[in-house]
C-alpha cells in the first residue's frame, strides 16, 4: 500500500482550443478541451493540467467558461496556469472550478506573490511552474537556469536553488518543465527532474518531452518525480491513460489502476 | 417524496464549487446549497462541512461566523453531516498546526504534522503534503462504504494527519475508525460517530469512488 505515482494529461489551450506546439512554437490543433478532459477523466487520469496560452483578454474569458465546464464533469483535480499574475486571478480560477493553479513569470517577477498566495488560499492549491534550461556544457556538472516568457527570456537564476525558495514560500508542489526536451518527445531531463526533486519536500511534477511510455517509467524512477505530466502522446491517440498505468505497473510503478 | 436539501456550510474558506457540483451530478433530483446561513443550515436534510488551508484560519472563521455553536447543534440534531478534509480536523479535539488550535471537539482525537522527515520502509524520503491517490483500509460495513471495494484509492492532499482516541470504553462522542491509510505511518482517515461520518480525503475530488461515497451519504439516513 502507498502513494501512486500520478498520470497527469496536459492540455495547453488557445482560444478554446487544444493544442500543441514543438519547442512552443509550430501549434497544432487537438481539439475541444472539454470534450479531451471527458475523455481522460473517464480513461483514469489522476489530474488534468489546463495551460492558458492564449493572449488577449476575449481568449481569457473563454478559458474561464472552459474552466467552468470542465470542473462540472470532471471529477479528478484540475490545475490551471497561463497567466496567473493577481491574488484576482486566481479567485477567478479557483471560482471557476480549479483545484490549484500554477504560477509561472509572475513568481519570478514578484516571489512575494507566492507567498501571499499560498497564505490567502493554501499551499494545497498553488503550484509554482518552473521553466528551466541547461546551461552547463556537455560533461560539465548540470546546472539549469530558470526561463520565463515561454522558454524565450533568460533570467540568470538557478533552477535548482529557484525551486527550494519557491517551497519555502509556500508552493504546494513544483511543476518542472524542461525547455530543452519540450515537445521533442526525446524523454524528461531527468538530471534537473532529480536535482529539483531530491532538494524540495515537495512534490515534483515531471514535464516536457514525454515521446514514449519508458520515458513515464524513467521520469518517476530516476528522474524520483511524485507525477508525470503529457500531452501529445495522449491526444493524438498514440496512448491511453490506461495503457500508459498499465506500462508502468509492469515496470514496478505504483499506479491508480 | 419531498426535496433533499443538501447544504454545504460555507465559512469564507476555499472553493465549495467542486463539492457542490459533484453532489449535483450524484444526485440531480437534490436541492445542493452553499451556504453560511444558519437557517438554510438548520432546515438542510444532511449537512456537508468542508474545508481548505491552514487550521487556525479556519477555526477563526468558524468562530466568527458562529459555526462553532452551529455545527455541534446540527451534529446533535441527528442528520447526516459529512465533514472533509479540514472539515474533519476541524472537528476534532486539537490540532498542533500553526503552534496547537483548540477545534470543535465533536470526534475525540488529535491532529498531528507528518514532518519532515517522513519515511517508508525501504527508507525512502516521502514528500509533505500527502498528495495524490492513496489506499483506504475500510475497518468496518459502514453505509458510506457501500458499492466501494476495500482499499480503494482516494484522492488526498494534506499535512497534518488525524489520530483519533484510543478507544478504552465506547463512549459516546468517540469516534470509530472507520478508514485507514499508510504513509510513512498509519492514520485514521474515516471516522464514524452516528450520523457523524468525517473524511481526511476529497471524495469530489476521487472519481468512481469518491462520487460513490457521495451518493451513499446523499442516500444515507445516518443511521450505522
Amino acid at each position: 500500500m502507498a502513494l501512486a505515482k500520478r498520470i497527469i494529461p496536459c492540455l495547453d489551450v488557445d482560444n478554446g482550443r487544444v493544442v500543441k506546439g514543438v519547442n512552443f512554437v509550430g501549434i497544432r490543433d487537438a481539439g475541444d478541451p472539454v470534450e479531451i478532459a471527458k475523455r481522460y477523466n473517464e480513461q483514469g487520469a489522476d489530474e488534468i493540467t489546463f495551460l492558458d496560452i492564449t493572449a488577449t483578454h476575449e481568449g481569457r474569458d473563454t478559458t474561464v467558461h472552459t474552466v467552468e465546464q470542465i470542473a462540472s464533469e470532471v471529477f479528478i483535480p484540475l490545475t490551471v496556469g497561463g497567466g496567473i499574475r493577481t491574488i484576482e486571478d486566481i479567485r477567478t480560477m479557483l471560482n471557476a472550478g480549479a483545484d490549484k493553479v500554477s504560477i509561472n513569470s509572475a513568481a519570478v517577477h514578484n516571489p512575494e506573490f507566492v507567498r501571499q498566495a499560498s497564505e490567502r488560499f493554501g499551499a494545497q492549491c498553488i503550484v509554482v511552474a518552473i521553466d528551466a534550461k541547461r546551461v552547463s556544457a556537455d560533461g560539465e556538472p548540470g546546472r539549469w537556469e530558470i526561463f520565463t516568457h515561454g522558454g524565450r527570456k533568460p533570467t540568470g537564476i538557478d533552477a535548482v536553488a529557484w525551486a527550494v525558495k519557491m517551497a519555502e514560500y509556500g508552493a504546494g508542489e513544483i511543476l518542472l518543465t524542461s525547455m530543452d526536451r519540450d515537445g521533442t518527445k526525446n524523454g524528461f531531463d531527468l538530471g534537473v527532474t532529480r536535482a529539483i526533486s531530491d532538494a524540495v519536500p515537495v512534490p515534483v511534477i515531471a514535464s516536457g518531452g514525454v515521446g514514449n511510455l519508458q520515458h513515464l517509467v524513467d521520469g518517476v524512477k530516476e528522474g524520483r518525480a511524485d507525477a508525470v505530466l503529457a500531452a501529445s502522446i495522449f491526444h493524438f491517440g498514440e496512448h491511453s491513460v490506461p495503457e500508459a498505468k498499465a506500462f508502468m505497473q509492469h515496470q514496478g510503478v505504483e499506479v491508480r489502476l | 417524496m419531498s426535496t433533499n436539501r443538501i447544504a454545504v456550510i460555507d465559512y469564507g474558506m476555499g472553493n465549495l464549487h467542486s463539492v457542490a457540483s459533484a453532489l449535483e451530478h450524484v444526485a440531480p433530483e437534490a436541492e445542493v446549497t452553499i451556504s453560511s446561513e444558519r437557517s438554510v443550515i438548520e432546515q438542510a436534510d444532511r449537512v456537508i462541512f468542508p474545508g481548505v488551508g491552514a487550521i487556525r484560519d479556519c477555526m477563526a472563521e468558524i468562530r466568527r461566523s458562529g459555526f462553532d455553536a452551529l455545527v455541534p447543534e446540527v451534529i446533535a440534531s441527528g442528520k447526516p453531516v459529512l465533514g472533509i478534509c479540514v472539515g474533519m480536523q476541524a472537528l476534532m479535539s486539537h490540532s498542533e498546526e500553526n503552534g496547537g488550535v483548540e477545534c470543535l471537539a465533536q470526534l475525540e482525537g488529535n491532529v498531528r504534522f507528518f514532518g519532515n522527515d517522513l519515511h517508508d520502509e525501504q527508507g525512502e524520503h516521502l514528500k509533505v503534503p500527502h498528495m495524490g491517490w492513496n489506499q483506504v483500509e475500510q475497518q468496518f460495513a459502514h453505509p458510506l462504504w457501500q458499492g466501494i471495494d476495500n482499499g480503494s484509492r482516494f484522492y488526498f492532499v494534506h499535512s497534518y494527519y488525524v489520530i483519533a482516541a484510543e478507544k478504552a470504553v465506547k463512549a459516546k462522542d468517540v469516534a470509530e475508525v472507520a478508514g485507514r491509510c499508510h504513509y510513512g505511518l498509519d492514520f485514521d482517515v474515516a471516522l464514524s460517530n452516528n450520523n457523524l461520518f468525517a473524511v481526511q480525503f476529497h471524495p469530489e475530488k476521487s472519481h468512481t469512488a469518491g462520487l460513490q461515497l457521495l451518493k451513499n451519504f446523499v442516500h444515507w439516513d445516518g443511521q450505522v
